[in-house]
């Protein structure tokens, strides 16, 4: 009877174990679904003002032709100011196009943002109203689209643009993006 | 008199306050459209629609400021003439199913429609079992043998080595 016993406790523990492993795995192995919608699709025509003090604002057809970064940042964001001596790197060493869009901004913080802080961007589009932002399906900033030679999103970086998210998985993105097919 | 006209003031107050978090909500009025069926139609697809934001909350419910842009959004899309379904996919299209707070039925999210039915049947299956395990009910005690009856008998007073009762 003692073994009886046993397993009217085992079984129900190793079936929790079972099933919670399974969930546990698959929940741990899929990306942050929020946003994928406009993975593999056209960026959306576009063309944003330019920031206060800027002469020229961001359009979809200075991104297209080329493997490019668009980053979206605003002035309030702390992360941003976190991510911002990488996204400098980034535009000085490792020659990748970085567009830049001031989400939600107040007028005039984010021309005052890259003047205090350096201007990575080879342009910067200003979306006060977060219109284009919701085409692109930001959800927050920092957020970081990378763009193929098509004009297509393939990839999306939520949060602060990092060494190792660099190193990891946009520059071995971006080196088969641009490899000829 | 007045004991009563006190009572019921105070009856309505408790009312009030209670129905006050049925009023409190996120859709502001500055967003509201002034065609009644089309802001009835604009509630029923918010409530429908995840906040990217607050994740388990719709984006009728959120006060998240990413809400209120998806809330107007829905709006000029149902002005601009959209239907409800076109809305919807307007939406998927960029958010992607995710945006759904009911998921929709298709081959990636069959396991999670099913998985109910699926997890029932185990545990059914599994009680079926252990049911089926408790194994036969057990034999028949044997009848008892001569001498055992005598015995019986005997303790019970009412063998044959014995008169009567007390």
């Amino acid at each position: 009877m003692a073994g009886g016993i046993r397993k009217s406790v085992l079984i129900p523990v190793v079936v929790f174990l079972l099933i919670g492993g399974v969930l546990f795995s698959v929940a741990a192995g899929t990306r942050d679904v929020s946003g994928e919608g406009y993975l593999d699709r056209p960026l959306p025509e576009f063309s944003q003002p330019p920031l206060i003090g800027d002469e020229r604002g961001l359009s979809a057809e200075d991104i297209r032709g080329e493997v490019a970064l668009i980053n979206v940042f605003a002035s309030w964001c702390a992360v941003c100011l976190s991510e911002h001596p990488m996204l400098m790197r980034l535009a000085a060493e490792e020659g990748v196009p970085l567009y830049g869009l001031n989400w939600k901004d107040r007028p005039g913080a984010g021309r005052r943002f890259l003047d205090r802080h350096g201007d990575p961007y080879l342009a910067t589009g200003e979306d006060a109203a977060g219109r284009l932002g919701a085409q692109l399906a930001v959800t927050g900033v920092p957020e970081t689209y990378l763009v193929d030679a098509e004009g297509r999103i393939r990839y999306r970086h939520v949060g602060a643009l990092t060494e190792q998210v660099w190193q990891e998985v946009l520059r071995p993105l971006i080196r088969d993006l641009k490899r000829p097919s | 008199m007045t004991g009563l006209r006190q009572l019921a003031r105070a009856l309505a107050v408790a009312c009030l306050c209670a129905l006050a978090p049925v009023f409190a909500l996120a859709v502001q009025p500055d967003e509201m459209l002034a065609d009644p069926a089309l802001e009835q139609r604009a509630r029923a697809l918010s409530l429908e629609m995840r906040c990217p934001v607050c994740r388990n909350q719709s984006i009728d419910d959120s006060n998240a400021e990413l809400a209120r842009d998806l809330r107007v959004l829905i709006r000029e899309r149902l002005v601009a003439g959209d239907s409800d379904a076109e809305v919807i996919d307007y939406l998927v299209d960029r958010y992607g199913a995710y945006i759904l707070l009911r998921p929709q039925m298709g081959a990636d999210t069959l396991l999670l429609w099913l998985a109910p039915a699926l997890m029932l049947g185990a545990a059914f299956a599994g009680f079926s079992i252990l049911w089926r395990r408790k194994g036969p009910p057990p034999p028949e005690p044997e009848a008892l043998s001569e001498d055992e009856k005598a015995v019986l008998a005997q303790a019970l007073g009412q063998g044959p080595g014995q008169g009567s009762g007390p």
